[in-house]
């Protein structure tokens, strides 16, 4: 495992509340030269500590107004359920996100939608059709407070 | 991040730099020119239309948790206790101050609350929930579930 030292996490800190910033600017702020900063950042790219950068979209502008968390039970009785839940869920191109979880339920999934109508068009041609279910739970998503990526280092 | 910018009109080009800047964030405007065609400047200030219409919000840091040391991610369910009596304002502020607590969502369901939360490991995980959740204000029925792995991550369709 690539060592990070307190310096680095000091970089990482800045660059989580503001991944625009430049590396002149940031070397500023933790008194490195613009050339050290830069190496250091190089470093945990290529050791893949930092993965990279994604785009924040608000969806609701894009016209997709709904947001839903599926918590799925599967039958454990089938020796296949896993797998072919998920293979199959996977397809599903209004399934954003699929994890599978230790707990009370086994698979949590992310489905996106322009609106309830829609939402109702993908829950019963597209999620009641996947194998293996025994039990759906839905939370819908009234609204967002927090979203971070940032890890408290 | 739930704020409803004014809705614009997207042509395809718009649409491709979305998808373009979706699987890479860290792409600048000449690289997502050549990606559909466009000079730098033309790119230049489509993305930025993006951004002050409000469809593009910002961008993040991408960070490996694994190799930060933080092996454990819990999603987890809330339900408050006592109903208008406690102020949900009070319960989100508190909440979303946590440094631990990546994911704030007011739900309608089974839960109010859906949390997502990072720690070291089991034990740290533990002492987050005793020490930090359990002692939110109106903080009622509490349900974990642990992250075994991530099956699918698209960024959704534009």
């Amino acid at each position: 495992m690539h060592a990070v030292d307190d310096m680095d996490r000091k970089l990482l800190r800045i660059l989580q509340d503001d991944p625009d910033l430049s590396t002149a600017r940031l070397a500023e702020e933790v008194g490195l030269s613009a050339g050290a900063c830069w190496r250091r950042i190089e470093r945990m790219e290529a050791a893949g500590i930092i993965r990279g950068r994604e785009t924040v979209i608000n969806w609701r502008a894009l016209g997709y107004e709904v947001e839903v968390y599926l918590r799925i039970t599967l039958d454990k009785t089938e020796t296949n359920a896993f797998d072919s839940f998920i293979r199959a869920a996977r397809d599903v191109p209004e399934v954003t996100r699929l994890e599978t979880l230790l707990g009370r339920v086994d698979i949590r999934m992310d489905i996106r939608a322009r609106d309830l109508a829609h939402y109702q068009e993908i829950y019963k041609d597209r999620i009641l059709t996947l194998p293996h279910i025994l039990d759906i739970e839905a939370l819908m998503l009234v609204s967002e407070l927090k979203h971070s990526e940032s890890l408290p280092i | 991040m739930s704020d409803d910018g004014a809705r614009i009109d997207l042509d395809e080009t718009d649409r491709k730099i979305l998808r373009e800047l979706l699987r890479d964030g860290s792409l600048a405007a000449g690289a997502v020119g050549r990606r559909v065609g466009l000079s730098q400047p033309a790119a230049w200030r489509r993305i930025k239309r993006l951004e002050a219409a409000g469809v593009i919000l910002g961008r993040r840091l991408v960070l490996d948790r694994e190799k930060l040391g933080f092996g454990v991610t819990v999603f987890l369910g809330v339900k408050l206790a006592a109903r208008g009596r406690v102020s949900l304002e009070d319960f989100e502020r508190a909440v979303a101050a946590i440094p631990e607590v990546q994911i704030v969502q007011h739900v309608l369901g089974v839960y109010d609350y859906r949390l997502r939360v990072v720690a070291r490991d089991l034990a740290d995980f533990e002492r987050i929930l005793r020490r930090r959740i359990m002692t939110l204000p109106g903080v009622g029925d509490v349900e974990s579930n642990v992250l075994l792995s991530v099956e699918k991550d698209a960024p959704g369709l534009v």
